[in-house]
C-alpha cells in the first residue's frame, strides 16, 4: 500500500482522554503504517471555528481524510481492533 | 406585533422573566415568551411544524427584537433549510450575512463513524460555544438532538453529555428551543423531557375526516401561568399564527350604536334603526331564498358608509358573488375597488374548522373591518360536527364583539331534524335572528322574513313578504285575509279584488247618497206648501180680527157722536167760554 495516510486528531485541551488518544494512535500507527502517515493534531479549545468544518461532535475524534473515504473514529482509540477497522486498515468483520 | 428593539424581558409575571418569541398569538398563551435563559421542548410527530416553529423564534428575535440567534440542525443542511422557509418570506441568507443568525449543521453519519472507546461531546459543546460568541446569540435551536442517538451508539455517555449541554446553555444565558420527535408512550422518543423542565410545549396534527389540524398545548411552564387548553395554529405564507382560545370573558364593551341592515322595511321592523353594532346577526332559510342577497345588501350599506366590510365566502367565488349580486343592482366591485370590501373565499374542506377559526382571525387583525360577512356557516358543518362548528362561532364572535365587528351569519336550514338544530344551536349565541321562509301555496313559492329575535330592542313581530327586486331587495306586508296569509300573486289578487269591491262600494254609495238629496228635496218641497198654506190660514185669521177691531173702533166712535148730539147746546157753551179764555 503506498497510499499516505492524513490523519488528524481534534482534541480539547489535554485531557487525560486526549493524550490516551494521542498514544494510542501513535503506537497503531507506528505498528501498522509506519512512514506511510502524518498526524495533525487540532485542539478545538484554540481554534473552534475548525469544529464545524469536519463536522466534529465528540472529542477526541480522529479523522481519515485520506484515503477515501472520509472516516471519523471516535474516542480514545483504546479499542485497536475497531480503530483499524476505521483506518480500513482491516476489513469490517461485523456488519 | 412589537417593533425593533422592543425589550424582550417583557413580563415578570412572578419571578420568570421571559423572552418574547414573536410568533403570533404564542406570547398571549405563554402571557409573555419562554423562560428567559433556559432551554424549552417542544416536541411532536413528524411534520407537526417543531423546525418551523423554532426557525421562527430565531428569526423573529433577530429581525424586531435584536437578539441574534443560533440555529444548530442535525436533520436539514443548512441549505435546506434557507429554501423551506423562504416561501415563508424568511431571508435567512441576509440574516446570516448580518450576523443576525447563524446556522450549523451538524451531520452525523453512522456509517462514518467508528466508536472506539472513551469520548465526550465537548466537540458539540465547542462548536456551540464557538457559534454562540460569534455573533453574541442570545437565543438558540437544537433541531433535533435526538439525532444524536441515532449516529451515536453509547446511549450512557449520550444521556450524560445532553444533560451536561443543557446546564451549558444555562450557562450560557440563551433562550434555548429543543425539539424532539415524539415517542410512543413519552413526549419524545428519547426522554428529552426529563432534562427540560422549565417549559414543555407539544405540538400536534391530527387528522379527522380527512382534514387537518394543528394544534399547540402547553404541556408544563414552570413558575408561570399559563394557557392550558390546545391551541389550533396555522403555517401559511407568513408563518406560524397560533389562536389563543378566547378567554371567555362576558365583559365585552357594548355599542348601542345601529347600523343598517340595508333594508330599510327591516330596520324599520328593528325598531326603525337596524342592528346594534358588533352584535351577530344570523340570517337563515331554506335555498335559495335570497339569504346571499341580504347579506350584500348588508355588506353594500356598510361600504357606503365608508365603512371597511370583509366577506367570507365558503360557497360562491367572490367573482361568483359580485356578478350574481349586479342582478340585484349591487354593485360590489366598487367597493372591492375602493379598498372598502375585501373578499375571503375558502373552500371549507380545505382546512379544518380550527385553521379557518385562525385564519378568519388574521384576516380580520389584518384588514380590520367593521363588519363582516361568513356565508354560509352552514358549509363549516361538512368538515365538523354541529357542536364543534357551536365551538368555533362561539370563539369567533367572542373575539368579534371585542374588536366591536358586527358579523352577520347566513345559515342555510333544510327540512331536516338535523339541521333544525344548527339553527338553533347557533342562534342561542347570536343577537338577531332573521329568518327566511318558504311560503308555498297557489301553486307558487313566495319568500316570508321575519325576525325571530333581536336581543335588547323593540322589534316588529310581523311577517314579512320578502321580495327581491331589480333594485335590491324590500319587504312588503303580507296580506292578512279570513283565509290566512297571503302572498305573491294570491295577495295581489286579493289586494286587486278589495280595490274592485271598493269601487262598487263607492258606486253604491253614492247612489244612496243622490237618493237621499231627493227626498229631501221633495220633504223641503213639502214643508215648503204647508208653510204657505199656514200663512195664509193665518192671513184669514187675521183678517177676522181686523176687522172685528175696526167694527168695534167704527161702533163707538158713532156711540160718542151720538151721545154728543144728544147734549149739543152745553157742549157749545162750555167750547165757546174755553175759546174766551
Amino acid at each position: 500500500m503506498g497510499k499516505i495516510y492524513e490523519l488528524r486528531l481534534y482534541v480539547a485541551g489535554k485531557t487525560a482522554k486526549s493524550v490516551i488518544a494521542l498514544e494510542n494512535l501513535s503506537r497503531i500507527c507506528e505498528e501498522h503504517l509506519k512512514g506511510k502517515y502524518s498526524i495533525e493534531v487540532i485542539d478545538l479549545l484554540e481554534k473552534p471555528q475548525l469544529a464545524e468544518g469536519d463536522q466534529i461532535l465528540a472529542i477526541p475524534t480522529l479523522v481519515k481524510k485520506v484515503p477515501e473515504p472520509v472516516r471519523k473514529i471516535i474516542g480514545d482509540l483504546s479499542n485497536v481492533e475497531r480503530v483499524l477497522i476505521g483506518l480500513d486498515i482491516r476489513p469490517k468483520t461485523d456488519s | 406585533m412589537a417593533k425593533t428593539n422592543k425589550k424582550p424581558e417583557m413580563s415578570h409575571a412572578g419571578s420568570i422573566s421571559k423572552t418574547l418569541t414573536g410568533i403570533s398569538g404564542l406570547d398571549e398563551i405563554t402571557v409573555g415568551g419562554l423562560p428567559s435563559g433556559r432551554p424549552t421542548l417542544i416536541c411532536g410527530e413528524a411534520g407537526s411544524g417543531k423546525t418551523l416553529f423554532s426557525i421562527e423564534f430565531i428569526v423573529k428575535g433577530a429581525l424586531y427584537y435584536n437578539e441574534p440567534g443560533v440555529f444548530m440542525a442535525f436533520e436539514e443542511k443548512a441549505e435546506e433549510l434557507k429554501a423551506n422557509v423562504a416561501s415563508l418570506g424568511f431571508d435567512l441568507e441576509k440574516l446570516e450575512a448580518g450576523k443576525k443568525i447563524r446556522l450549523d449543521y451538524v451531520h452525523i453519519d453512522r456509517s462514518e463513524i467508528e466508536e472506539t472507546g472513551e469520548y465526550d461531546l465537548e466537540g458539540l459543546f465547542i462548536r456551540l460555544g464557538y457559534a454562540i460568541d460569534s455573533i453574541g446569540a442570545k437565543r438558540v435551536v437544537l433541531d433535533t438532538i435526538e439525532n444524536l442517538f441515532s449516529g451515536l451508539s453509547n446511549e450512557g455517555i449520550l444521556r450524560a453529555e445532553i444533560r451536561r449541554l443543557f446546564q451549558f446553555l444555562k450557562s450560557k444565558g440563551v433562550t434555548a428551543i429543543i425539539t424532539g420527535e415524539r415517542g410512543e408512550k413519552s413526549l419524545t422518543r428519547q426522554g428529552l423531557e426529563e432534562y427540560v423542565s422549565d417549559c414543555v410545549i407539544l405540538l400536534d396534527h391530527r387528522i379527522i375526516n380527512q382534514i387537518s389540524t394543528r394544534r399547540l398545548r402547553i404541556v408544563k411552564y414552570r413558575g408561570s401561568v399559563h394557557g392550558t387548553n390546545e391551541y389550533p395554529f396555522l403555517i401559511d405564507d407568513e408563518g406560524i399564527s397560533v389562536l389563543p382560545v378566547t378567554s371567555l370573558e362576558l365583559n365585552k364593551e357594548v355599542s348601542s350604536e345601529r347600523v343598517s341592515s340595508g333594508i330599510p322595511a327591516l330596520d324599520k321592523m328593528l325598531s326603525n334603526g337596524g342592528f346594534y353594532r358588533g352584535s351577530s346577526i344570523l340570517v337563515s332559510g331554506t335555498a335559495g331564498t335570497g339569504k346571499t342577497s341580504v347579506a350584500a345588501s348588508f355588506v353594500d350599506t356598510v361600504c357606503n358608509g365608508k365603512e371597511k366590510c370583509m366577506y367570507f365566502a365558503f360557497e360562491e367565488s367572490p367573482k361568483q358573488i359580485v356578478r350574481n349580486m349586479g342582478s340585484i343592482g349591487l354593485n360590489l366591485q366598487k367597493h372591492v375597488d375602493k379598498g372598502y370590501l375585501e373578499f375571503y373565499a375558502s373552500r371549507p374542506t380545505l382546512y379544518g374548522l380550527e385553521m379557518h377559526l385562525v385564519a378568519i382571525h388574521k384576516a380580520i387583525k389584518r384588514f380590520k373591518p367593521a363588519a363582516i360577512v361568513l356565508d354560509p356557516i352552514t358549509n363549516l358543518i361538512t368538515i365538523g360536527s354541529v357542536s364543534e362548528v357551536k365551538t368555533m362561532l362561539v370563539r369567533l364572535i367572542d373575539f368579534l364583539q371585542a374588536e366591536q365587528i358586527t358579523v352577520m351569519f347566513t345559515a342555510l336550514t333544510m327540512n331536516n331534524i338535523v339541521n333544525e338544530q344548527t339553527d338553533e344551536g347557533v342562534s342561542s349565541l347570536v343577537d338577531a335572528w332573521v329568518m327566511i321562509r318558504d311560503i308555498e301555496g297557489n301553486g307558487e313559492r313566495n319568500r316570508g322574513m321575519y325576525i325571530m329575535k333581536s336581543r335588547g330592542m323593540k322589534h316588529s313581530n310581523q311577517v314579512r313578504e320578502f321580495i327581491i327586486t331589480d333594485n335590491g331587495l324590500d319587504l312588503v306586508e303580507v296580506y292578512l285575509s279570513e283565509e290566512g296569509v297571503l302572498t305573491g300573486s294570491a295577495r295581489e289578487a286579493k289586494l286587486l279584488m278589495e280595490q274592485t269591491g271598493e269601487v262598487i262600494h263607492q258606486q253604491a254609495v253614492s247612489r244612496k247618497d243622490r237618493e237621499l238629496i231627493r227626498r229631501r228635496k221633495v220633504l223641503e218641497a213639502k214643508i215648503d206648501s204647508l208653510r204657505s198654506e199656514f200663512e195664509s190660514a193665518e192671513e184669514e185669521l187675521n183678517k177676522v180680527y181686523v176687522e172685528e177691531a175696526i167694527k168695534k173702533q167704527v161702533m163707538g166712535e158713532t156711540l160718542s157722536r151720538m151721545t154728543s148730539l144728544r147734549e149739543a147746546g152745553f157742549a157749545h157753551v162750555v167750547k165757546k167760554e174755553k175759546k174766551k179764555k
